[in-house]
């Protein structure tokens, strides 16, 4: 064995490793794959191996051959092994090798659950960081559901770095296991404002990602976003949450109004281009979300095109290409804003970037109206002629396409100009479109009766040139238009000068050469044009001309006989016959003429696309149901039938079999038949019925380039420009004309056959050359307007349209391990066993119906909102005192994930006032730490056994409770009122209940008291500033020995009704706590606050300080200056205020577990102190949750009324609590290595309960 | 979401792939070609983005690259990612390997992959940006690097204790 391992050790030496490799297959071009597969024959032989660190080796070379396109699945449990390595080196080599290569069908993954589940409880930050990694490129649907729970407990992981990646894999967790995203959801939530700027970061990436797919689950976070939005710095965050509530605003226009403003600011104080960029495109989104109702609304429109216009001239091709992209979102709403910078993309035309011409035609499509399609057209026809590039020139063909044909042709005001420029895209070389052009043609003379004479006539000059489209090779797309020419002269014959020439020329030997298809149609409208000609020379006796013609195809038919394409055979066959048979008869002198017209008689109409779908299935019809019994025994037969018709429509089929005879079943069939029968547009949906874009047979025509150095001119066929000329003329005289007469009637009657135009200012005054009737397309009868067809079944994503305010019930757990004891038990899992199983239990019963109905009240009322949402507006703020109302919302804010239909009013009332008020703003905030409290326990993931023997008393108690609750419902709104505002126990001066925010413990049995962290500052008529226990406290990585970072946040509120700005914001620093001043600022310098106030306008900024001692409270006076500007006048202010640093402030909520705790306290380098609190009269988890929100302190343990609980300072001093209650008397013994620091937060504690 | 980061040469030789998405190797190669082709043809001094090929994924995609003398770095993104987001953060990301490779060259790249891809491994995470600040991903790097090489220095170690 040891002979091995050192024989192992040695070949090791004379291994390639992966720069050998690299360096050998560098060395080897000739013959590289021939190098290449003995190399991998080395690896094999290295995979035998015993020694990790060859295996190693050899996968890491494997991975690298991946990327060169070997498939190295083979080696998939070789992976494994060296994923299971004990050594970081080869762990990660193994992880990288997994993420390269395994996917969902790989079956060793299953093998791996267990590794990956012993990296991600690694003490070693970087085996799991490693770990989830690799997991997040390989996540199967198994190994998201075994992994869940484990990955959401690090996402409260005491490390930034796993925290980060912890979120951010949630997102594949979610993706493969749908049912985790509701337990999980609320910690994420929370991830939304954890103090490390990477994990919010990736919280909102996941939130953003999730949200865009499914964005109505969303909407209730809007606040929080909100909030984060005009509070974060970090511009990455800022263009993910700006990006969402582009996403956000379609649904609640009144998010949108709310938006404009911060929006507006930002765009005007940012400097980077790319958030700029994406607050324009939010702007839009929210503009188009509006559309009407917004009084300054043209100003943000200005605004946009103002700043898009900056960006396209900017010679940054990049900046002029997401211009145009954004420009062109304006364009669908506000054509006019966009029009008037015509010039501007026009010239975008000729940059030499295509992605910039091809963004600038996609502008050009909204930008035509009547007056300037021609000229519009006229010069994307130089274009065309210019263009180098088969692909770009494409292009502009498809686009002057849509251009002409957009909304039913509405802005062609002559259709002969339309047509010649048709014609004219015919002589494009080697074009991929003529499908496209054909189908046009068709849908132009189908649709447009007056324009047919004319299109006949160009049709036939077409055909009579075909050996110019078709050059020397058959296989050109463009020959496609000969389909739409044959049949368009076939059709409307009537209207043909010469229809024998136009017959001669369709029945030429070299049609032959065209594909099967066409000459399909050629052989068909062949026999109408002859039936055209007989019906010419009708009545003239023993007439010449007749004969000549049949002769004529007697003569050539032959030919399309023996076509080797079964469509023209049968066809022509079929003619032919039928023209020998009318030979006889003419030399019989038998009047024909009127037979075989008869034969094509019958107008064809389109039919709208779908139209066949939307019929709906008649009452009692089953198309599941045989329609005549099948005999038994051979099955095998009569399985075709019905395939066949569950394949024609196997959306409708639903199972409503009736009880219908079969005699009555055969008579519909009947009946359905004949009426198909009698419809011409039943059986297939030909290329006239319909605008086929994509049709599917033009791929497959291979393209060949001819060349061709003349360019063509077709004698005989007009040029566009012609109608150009023609057209401004004919519009000079009728102007004169209109001066004298009034408006015509007539164009009263082509309104009403039109849609209603849109299009700018004079546009009604061109009428079109043409008395057109543009026929619309046909719809069944009682069709119905089913427009789900886009929708994919096969999204991932829509496992994930789940909705998140619902309360969790017992089913939405994730699954937990239990085959093995939990040793380790993290404190998120310990506050979850507490409350959750009476919470669940609540929750399942009555309040599950409650929310129902609260569901169901609340989508009335939306729908109510729609319709006139100013008045309920207002309704809901007259039925209330606003006090109230807002008191309610706070509360409810707080505690998002238990309440569903308080959230929607919630939300309504956030979007409901118009300025931000305080109130609305703070409920945004809930401390992180409270929000750890009661998220975690919301989610109710992991349930202890051992739990119910204390939730029993309380259980009984809370169904007291809802009794109680029940009544007080029932008791009017005002007491209802007074009783709450009983609850707030803790109101700041006369902030009042104004800015309490509550912590919204709800899954309690009863509610706890709302507690804030935001106390005021200092006050006076002009400005109300409030400050944030600065739980945001944090220590910068790298200098935690000499100094640590705080952060404070302060509100800022305008109570007056002037406008304050230039607000400067200075402290006195002491020797231990300094403002942070940015560079080169002096030391008694004041910090400009970011904004300015408008009336009745509050906004959040923060502050950093530096903090050297933080065992003492600190006391720090400052000043704050600012400009009161009001109508007339504008005077200097200032206000003094304290801002008091707490011991607690230095604390942070820090996650335990409880055996580290207990080594902790049994290391003997804490010192002790205790405090005795009197009187207090609250139930113990309140005092806990207290003891928690203003201390920042954790739960490690609790048993009955006693309760162990950690925090850390931002400097390491560990503080450890053990809360013991009994009779009114709680005793705190308290264990910390800084006494002084500990005494301190004591004091404080007992500060807080003797407030209430 | 990133669909894919590609890099690779003047000749459209693979530096390195990173899928986020599970496609056959041919299909990886298909698409490098496809992107390289794309890319490539394109001239220096016009807009970095290009609506996507046909093999990754659909509209709602786009090609969104920076050419650095001998590479191309290519993204794949949808729309959920900002444009300028990412040419930002493919600086940031050749700047990171500038940084950890110290002027850093193809050469560094062809035989380093896997240290490209440890590096990409801290900025992106399965589609997604995981961290865009240089010193941040710098330091995780190099703390991870260093315990590599403490590792290294400890494997003899191990082998003698077998004996």
């Amino acid at each position: 064995m040891a002979l091995k391992i050192v024989k192992g050790s040695i070949d090791r030496m004379f291994d390639k490793n992966l720069q050998d490799l690299v360096r050998g297959i560098r060395n080897h071009k000739e013959d590289e794959a021939k190098y290449i597969s003995t190399c991998i024959d080395e690896i094999k032989q290295e995979l035998k191996q015993d020694n990790i660190a060859v295996k190693a080796n050899a996968v890491c070379k494997l991975t690298y051959l991946q990327m060169l396109g070997y498939d190295v699945s083979w080696a998939a449990f070789n992976i494994v092994e060296v994923m299971s390595s004990s050594k970081f080196t080869y762990k990660r080599i193994g992880y990288l090798a997994a993420s390269q290569c395994f996917h969902e069908g790989t079956d060793v993954i299953m093998l791996t659950t267990n590794q990956i589940r012993k990296d991600l409880s690694s003490p070693n930050q970087y085996d799991t960081g490693v770990a989830l990694t690799g997991l997040s490129c390989f996540v199967t649907p198994d190994l998201a559901r075994d992994l869940a729970n484990d990955i959401m407990t690090l996402m409260s992981h005491t490390k930034p770095y796993i925290r980060k990646k912890a979120v951010l894999i949630m997102y594949k967790v979610f993706l493969k296991y749908p049912e985790s995203l509701r337990p999980a959801f609320p910690r994420l939530k929370e991830k939304l404002e954890d103090p490390d700027p990477g994990v919010q970061s990736a919280a909102v990436n996941v939130i953003c990602e999730l949200a865009r797919r499914n964005p109505k689950n969303y909407l209730s976070l809007a606040p929080l976003f909100f909030k984060l939005m005009t509070s974060s710095t970090n511009n990455w965050v800022l263009i993910k949450i700006i990006k969402l509530f582009g996403a956000l605003t379609p649904l609640e226009p009144r998010l949108g109004k709310k938006l404009i403003e911060p929006l507006t600011n930002l765009i005007h104080s940012t400097s980077a281009m790319s958030l700029l960029y994406e607050c324009v495109n939010t702007v839009i989104a929210v503009l188009i979300s509006l559309s009407s109702g917004m009084p300054n609304h043209s100003a943000s429109i200005q605004l946009c095109v103002q700043k898009l216009r900056i960006l396209i001239e900017d010679s940054d091709q990049n900046l002029k290409y997401l211009g145009l992209l954004a420009m062109s979102k304006i364009l669908k709403t506000h054509p006019k804003s966009v029009q008037s910078h015509k010039d501007l993309i026009l010239q975008c035309l000729d940059d030499k970037d295509e992605s910039i011409r091809l963004r600038a035609l996609d502008l050009l499509y909204g930008m035509v109206s009547k007056k300037n399609l021609m000229e519009i057209v006229k010069k994307l026809m130089l274009h065309v002629d210019k263009a180098e590039g088969t692909t770009y020139r494409d292009e502009l063909l498809t686009k002057i396409i849509d251009i002409c044909s957009q909304s039913n042709f509405q802005y062609i005001t002559n259709f002969e100009w339309y047509i010649s420029i048709l014609v004219e895209l015919t002589r494009l070389e080697g074009t991929r479109h003529g499908h496209l052009i054909a189908s046009q043609m068709l849908d132009v003379a189908i649709r447009v009766k007056a324009i047919r004479g004319f299109a006949v006539a160009q049709m036939a000059t077409l055909l009579d040139n075909a050996h110019l489209l078709t050059g020397n090779t058959q296989r050109n797309g463009i020959c496609e238009v000969l389909y739409a020419a044959a049949w368009i002269c076939g059709e409307f014959s009537e209207h043909l000068e010469d229809p024998m020439q136009t017959l001669e020329a369709m029945l030429r030997p070299k049609v032959a050469t065209l594909p099967g298809h066409i000459q399909a149609v050629y052989v068909q409208n062949a026999a109408k044009l002859f039936a055209t000609v007989l019906r010419k020379h009708d009545g003239e006796t023993e007439s010449q001309a007749a004969q000549e013609t049949s002769q004529l195809l007697i003569d050539r038919l032959p030919l399309f006989v023996q076509s080797a394409n079964l469509e023209v055979q049968e066809r022509a066959s079929c003619i032919l016959q039928l023209v020998k048979y009318i030979q006889k008869l003419q030399q019989k002198n038998v009047e024909v003429a009127e037979e075989v017209t008869a034969l094509f008689a019958g107008e064809l109409n389109p039919v709208a696309p779908k139209a066949q779908k939307k019929v709906p299935i008649p009452e009692g019809l089953d198309l599941d149901a045989w329609i005549n019994e099948p005999p038994s025994g051979s099955e095998s037969e009569d399985e075709k039938p019905k395939a066949v018709f569950a394949k024609e429509e196997p959306k409708h089929s639903r199972s409503r079999h009736t009880e219908v005879d079969e005699k009555e079943l055969a008579r519909r069939r009947e009946v359905r038949k004949q009426e198909q029968a009698s419809n011409p547009f039943y059986i297939k949906a030909s290329p006239s019925s319909q605008k086929v874009y994509d049709a599917p047979g033009v791929e497959h025509i291979p393209v060949v380039q001819i060349d061709l150095s003349v360019p063509l001119k077709v004698p005989g066929m007009p040029m566009s420009d012609q109608y150009l000329k023609l057209e401004e003329e004919r519009r000079q005289k009728e102007k004169a004309e209109r001066k004298k007469k009034e408006k015509k009637k007539k164009r009263e009657k082509r309104g009403k056959e039109r849609k209603a135009d849109s299009g700018p200012e004079s546009e009604e005054d061109i009428t079109p050359a043409h008395q057109v009737d543009i026929v619309t397309e046909e719809m069944p009868e009682n069709a119905l307007p089913s427009d789900d067809d886009d929708k994919d079944p096969n999204d991932p994503h829509k496992a994930l349209d789940i909705d998140l305010d619902k309360p969790l019930a017992d089913s939405d757990k994730l699954p937990v391990r239990t085959h093995r004891p939990e040793v380790l038990k993290s404190p998120a899992e310990d506050r979850d066993g507490e409350s959750v199983p009476q919470e669940t239990k609540k929750k399942s019963g009555k309040e599950k119906k409650k929310d129902k109905e609260k569901d169901r009240k609340r989508s009335k009322e939306e729908k109510k909102k729609k319709k006139k949402p100013k008045e309920v507006e207002e309704e809901l703020l007259e039925s209330q005192p606003e006090e109230a109302v807002q008191s309610e919302e706070t509360k409810e804010a707080a505690a998002p994930p238990t309440s569903t239909s308080a959230e929607a009013s919630d939300l309504d009332f956030w979007l409901s006032s118009a300025p931000v008020p305080p109130a609305a703003q703070e409920v945004t905030a809930p401390s992180s730490s409270a929000a750890a409290v009661d998220t975690s326990s919301a989610a109710a993931p992991e349930s202890e056994p051992d739990e119910p023997k204390d939730t029993e008393p309380e259980d009984t108690k809370s169904s007291k409770h809802k009794k109680k609750k029940q009544k007080k419902e029932k008791e009017e709104k005002e007491k209802k009122k007074k009783k709450r505002h009983h609850h707030h126990h803790q109101h700041h001066g006369d902030a009042g209940g104004e800015d309490s925010v509550q912590n919204g413990t709800v899954e309690e049995e009863e509610p706890l008291p709302p507690m804030s962290n935001y106390s005021l500052l200092a006050e006076n008529s002009y400005i109300k500033m409030m400050k944030e226990d600065a739980d945001q406290v944090y220590d910068i990585q790298g200098n935690h020995q000499d100094e640590s970072k705080v952060v404070v946040s302060v509100i800022f509120e305008n109570k007056s009704d002037s406008f304050l700005k230039a607000m400067e914001f200075n402290v006195l620093d002491s020797l231990n706590s300094k403002l942070q001043r940015p560079e080169g600022a002096g030391a008694h310098d004041s910090l400009t606050v970011p904004f300015q106030l408008p009336p009745g306008v509050s906004n959040e900024a923060r502050f950093v300080f530096s903090v050297q001692s933080i065992v003492m409270p600190q006391k720090l006076k400052g000043t704050l200056t600012f400009i009161v500007k009001s109508d007339e006048s504008s005077t200097h202010e200032k206000l003094d205020f304290k801002l008091h640093f707490t011991c607690t402030s230095y604390l942070i909520t820090t996650p335990c577990y409880s055996d580290a705790y207990a080594k902790l306290l049994e290391s003997g380098d804490l010192k002790g102190s205790s405090l005795r609190l009197e009187g207090i009269n609250m139930p113990f988890h309140h005092l806990l949750a207290r003891i928690c929100f203003h201390h920042h302190f954790s739960v490690v343990e609790r048993i009955d009324s006693c309760a162990s609980m950690y925090s850390r300072s931002i400097q390491g001093h560990h503080v450890c609590l053990l809360v013991k209650t009994s009779d009114q008397t709680v005793s705190i013994d308290a264990k910390c290595d800084e006494p002084s620091l500990l005494g301190n937060v004591l004091d404080e504690i007992k500060q807080t309960f003797s407030k209430c | 979401m990133i669909k894919a980061i590609l890099i690779f040469n003047n000749h459209g030789k693979p530096r390195m792939s990173k899928f986020y998405e599970h496609y056959t190797e041919d299909t990886e190669q298909q698409i490098i070609r496809e992107t390289f082709h794309l890319v490539s043809k394109r001239d220096e001094n016009i807009c970095n983005f290009l609506e996507g090929g046909l093999l990754i994924g659909g509209s709602d995609n786009k090609l969104i690259y920076r050419h650095y003398a001998t590479l191309y770095f290519v993204f794949c993104v949808d729309s959920s990612e900002s444009e300028l987001g990412i040419l930002d953060l493919i600086q940031v990301f050749v700047e990171t390997l500038d940084k950890c490779f110290e002027n850093v060259c193809e050469l560094d790249l062809i035989f380093h992959v896997d240290k490209v891809h440890n590096i990409l491994a801290e900025m992106v995470m399965g589609g997604m940006v995981l961290e865009t600040n240089m010193s941040e991903i710098i330091t995780q790097v190099e703390a991870q690097g260093k315990m590599e090489k403490s590792e290294v220095r400890a494997a003899p170690l191990s082998y003698l204790l077998e004996f």
